[in-house]
């Protein structure tokens, strides 16, 4: 049976831990060369309410078919997931030592099932996170298991048909046991994500495909607790957290700068990074 | 075919509580059946293949066994990706069926026929690449693809091709078979037209010709012990498929051959051409105007055996 999730962090102990998790994150951008820094930032809060909060896993038992399903769907934030995983106890912090090196597993993008505990998918292809969570969820009514399934987006992921593709069928599926959560930092690759498709308003699109749509502050962690109970006392419909975020959060001089997507710290920015990133 | 898929599939239902049926909007009336054995097993992805595959992936990936049936460009080349990613990359054991392969919808256009899939699909490492001759051969392949760890993928004609196979062939995955002894030469096939090998090899058997038709029945894997058989035999072959000569049966038996060394052996590719088929008509017409019908693999095989 799998644990209940440790429900008794509070918002500091939150806080806390996503500092810690930015301060190892950019530390192992700079020093592995590892990009996506700015999308691994946005999300850092998302990923802390989930995996100390919301789901029902346990870190001894990463395969127990019960467990809750998370997938990086924004496959390019696994830099930030590794860091989750490792301090969520799914395998030794030293582990993440071999990060960027020839040879190991941790690198740019989640690899398949099986190389690392706690990791669903393997993601980075943008448009296949969402599909294949449904894939998990429609499996779970179909097993009567109690698992619910998440995915975790990012604005310009929804530039991919398949997520229209895949909202569409768990709408009509009435699959009430997924949660998709959006990291809306307002940047894709090469430019704003409105100015490239034209996602506004993306909580009022998901909801006329009929989701169970909200609209939050994702860096606010009482926000993001209160959507996610929402999301899971809907009992008809899909549900969809529209996370307003910044990208390169946490970092004065990475904040909203989309050069942060595929630039690497060098040492002064380092050393300038991690003085921000004390506790208050 | 697709009938005789339909039927078993509805049986497998009921043996096997983990199985999944994806449609792509696509036959209609015929998995009533299904759906009332296995009402919540039966999914209509809608036209919407690309999230289909993923959802199967998904599906795979928490232990049930999905299979997804729609016209095989749809569930091939329009969702690569998904294959490439979801159901290779990860090992989902996903069995995908297309229908309506190779010209079986000569009659819809290029858009409705898949001359190129076995190649494509050949390349993914861990998919497995079937196309049965015959209902018999349908039902062994399929039910061998769902004990299995890996994914599938299998090309089946429409409907009303005649049973090719004897009730003693051992059919199943990278299984090929003997469907006709010969002497002079042999035409290796894979999928329904092997029946346009059979009629051609009945024609020439009046002439003094003895052909040897073998169904290889897997592009992937291949059935080595056999094609070694076939090595020892004959050193003329004809590869025959209702598909590209690029990349398909014929170029998978080039590639076996060369490898194997098997210097004695001379093969000719039969197949579609190097071009898209913008001539509309049945199945049989095309066939005849591309040269791929009984009479002209006829012709191909005395032109061969005399060079």
């Amino acid at each position: 049976m799998i644990a209940a999730p440790p429900s008794q962090n509070s918002v500091a102990d939150l806080n806390a831990t996503a500092l810690t998790l930015r301060k190892r994150l950019v530390t192992t951008s700079a020093t592995a060369k590892i990009p996506h820094l700015g999308s691994c930032l946005s999300c850092v809060e998302l990923l802390v309410a989930l995996y100390w909060q919301e789901l029902r896993i346990d870190p001894a038992q990463p395969e127990d078919p019960d467990r809750d399903r998370f997938l990086l769907s924004k496959g390019h934030g696994a830099p930030i997931l590794f860091q989750v995983l490792a301090e969520r106890g799914f395998f030794p912090l030293a582990r993440l030592e071999d990060f960027g090196k020839a040879g190991s597993v941790f690198h740019e993008h989640p690899p398949k099932p099986g190389y690392i505990p706690g990791i669903e998918a393997a993601t980075g292809s943008l448009g296949h996170g969402l599909p294949m969570a449904l894939g998990m969820a429609l499996a779970a009514r179909i097993q009567q298991r109690p698992t619910r399934c998440y995915a975790l987006l990012s604005d310009g992921e929804c530039n991919e048909g398949s997520i229209w593709e895949a909202a569409l069928l768990a709408a009509s599926q009435k699959v009430h046991c997924l949660t998709a959560l959006i990291d809306f930092n307002k940047w894709q690759a090469t430019g704003r994500s409105q100015e490239v498709m034209a996602l506004d308003p993306l909580a009022a699109k998901w909801e006329a495909f009929g989701w169970h749509a909200q609209e939050i502050d994702g860096h606010d962690f009482e926000a993001i607790a209160a959507a996610l109970a929402s999301a899971r006392a809907e009992t008809q419909r899909p549900s969809v957290i529209v996370a307003h975020t910044v990208k390169g959060k946490g970092v004065s001089f990475m904040e909203d700068d989309n050069n942060w997507h595929y630039r690497t710290p060098n040492s002064e920015e380092l050393a300038a990074a991690l003085s921000e990133l004390e506790p208050v | 075919m697709r009938n005789a898929f339909a039927q078993e599939m509805t049986r497998l239902a009921a043996e096997r509580s983990d199985l999944t049926l994806l449609s792509g909007d696509i036959g209609n009336r015929m998995f009533d059946r299904f759906k009332q054995m296995a009402p919540e097993r039966f999914f209509n992805c809608g036209i919407a293949e690309a999230n289909m595959m993923s959802v199967a992936a998904g599906m795979a990936l928490s232990g049930l066994r999905p299979v997804i049936y729609t016209i095989t460009p749809f569930t091939t080349t329009r969702c690569l990706e998904q294959i490439r990613v979801g159901v290779a990359y990860h090992q989902a054991p996903v069995v995908i069926v297309g229908t309506g392969s190779g010209l079986s919808y000569a009659e819809l256009g290029p858009t409705h026929h898949s001359l190129e899939d076995m190649a494509i699909l050949r390349t993914l490492p861990g998919l497995n690449v079937v196309a049965p001759a015959d209902s018999a051969e349908l039902v062994a392949q399929l039910r061998e693809a769902l004990d299995a760890p890996h994914p599938t993928y299998m090309r089946i004609g429409k409907k009303g091709e005649p049973p090719l196979h004897s009730a003693s062939a051992q059919l199943g995955i990278g299984k090929a078979n003997l469907l006709r002894e010969g002497k002079d030469l042999l035409i290796t096939g894979i999928g329904p037209i092997i029946g346009e090998a059979l009629v051609a090899a009945q024609t020439l058997e009046a002439e003094g010709i003895s052909i040897a038709v073998a169904n290889i029945g897997s592009i992937k894997p291949l059935d080595d012990e056999f094609l070694e058989t076939m090595v020892r035999q004959f050193t003329r072959w004809i590869s025959l498929e209702e598909h590209g000569t690029t990349g398909g049966l014929g170029s998978a038996l080039l590639e076996w051959l060369m490898e194997r060394g098997a210097k004695k052996v001379r093969l000719k590719r039969i197949g579609t051409p190097d071009r898209f088929l913008h001539e509309v008509g049945s199945q049989e017409y095309v066939r005849k105007l591309i040269e791929i019908d009984a009479n002209s693999v006829a012709e191909a095989c005395k032109k061969f055996r005399s060079t």
